[in-house]
């Protein structure tokens, strides 16, 4: 969902702290999706995921009068749902620490694509059938986790380099090397795969003859 | 100088982003025009990302949102919240 312009962000933040509380149920829905995918992300987890999106959201409540709007609301409040999760993995004794991330990241690896002669394009109606869609998920799931938040952000949620950035805390040239990556990998993995989706040419232009 | 598949690869999701610059983008193109697998291989990212972006493909969880608004309910309903600025 795209965020509202941050002059409504704005207007209904303003409302709400000057009492018209319940507009935050519509200053917070846009953020909903992108919030739960990043934890979901970050926690591998859903009832973990589902349980720190509300505490996420309740802190944005109560610390709302610390938006300074330097930044879009949905990259603040997905800073605040990063660190939540970070505090929940330290919690259960995961430490997985950004340090790790940075180091990764200085590796060179093999991200070659799956080499192909032809591709003749699978459409969204594709995704009908499940299988498709579980697929693609298996793939996303099996990326090493620096990668994935990246695709999560940029591709799932389509926010755009400078967004991705600000929320995971990286450089901008971070989250292009990973996008890279990131979509080598799911290239390599997904297109021997996928060529079994391509409509058979009369099913897909509806039965003509 | 004509540049190679590698090349051609290392620039795919920079491409896919339209971030290279005029002159990579029209030898990239040169050697598209050529090049029957870097068009696949650009083809199938291309195809790829815009697959994992269709809402279908992540949902989010039954009752999410409705157990989420509960919970934003029973903080409204409590005192306090965020300072008032009056």
């Amino acid at each position: 969902m795209t965020p509202p312009g941050p002059e409504i962000e704005a207007e209904y933040i303003h409302r709400i702290l000057a009492g018209e509380k319940h507009l935050f149920h519509e200053l917070i829905r846009p953020c909903e999706r992108s919030i739960y995918f990043l934890l979901f992300s970050l926690l591998k987890n859903e009832t973990e995921a589902e349980d720190v999106a509300q505490e996420t959201v309740i802190k944005v409540y109560q610390n709302l009068d610390k938006f300074r709007g330097d930044s879009q609301f949905r990259t603040w409040v997905l800073s605040i749902a990063r660190n939540e999760a970070l505090g929940r993995l330290r919690k259960i004794g995961n430490r997985r620490e950004d340090s790790l991330d940075a180091e990764i990241d200085e590796q060179s690896g093999d991200y070659s694509p799956a080499i192909l002669t032809s591709w003749r394009e699978i459409p969204a109606e594709a995704l009908e059938q499940k299988e498709l869609g579980a697929l693609l998920r298996n793939a996303i799931s099996g990326l090493p986790e620096i990668y994935r938040n990246v695709v999560l952000l940029r591709d799932i949620e389509e926010m755009d380099i400078r967004e991705t950035a600000a929320v995971l805390g990286i450089s901008e040239a971070s989250v292009k090397v990973r996008l890279h990556r990131a979509r080598a990998l799911l290239q390599r993995s997904l297109a021997p795969q996928l060529k079994g989706f391509v409509p058979k040419r009369k099913g897909w232009l509806g039965g003509r003859k | 100088m004509r540049i190679d598949c590698k090349h051609v690869w290392e620039h795919i999701s920079a491409y896919i982003e339209n971030d290279v610059d005029a002159e990579l983008r029209a030898e990239i193109d040169r050697h598209l025009e050529t090049c029957e697998i870097c068009s696949a291989v650009l083809d199938s990212t291309r195809n790829v990302v815009i697959l994992v972006a269709d809402d279908r493909v992540f949902e989010l969880p039954a009752g999410f949102s409705q157990r989420l608004h509960a919970r934003i309910d029973r903080e409204l309903d409590q005192q306090g919240g965020p300072n008032l600025r009056v």
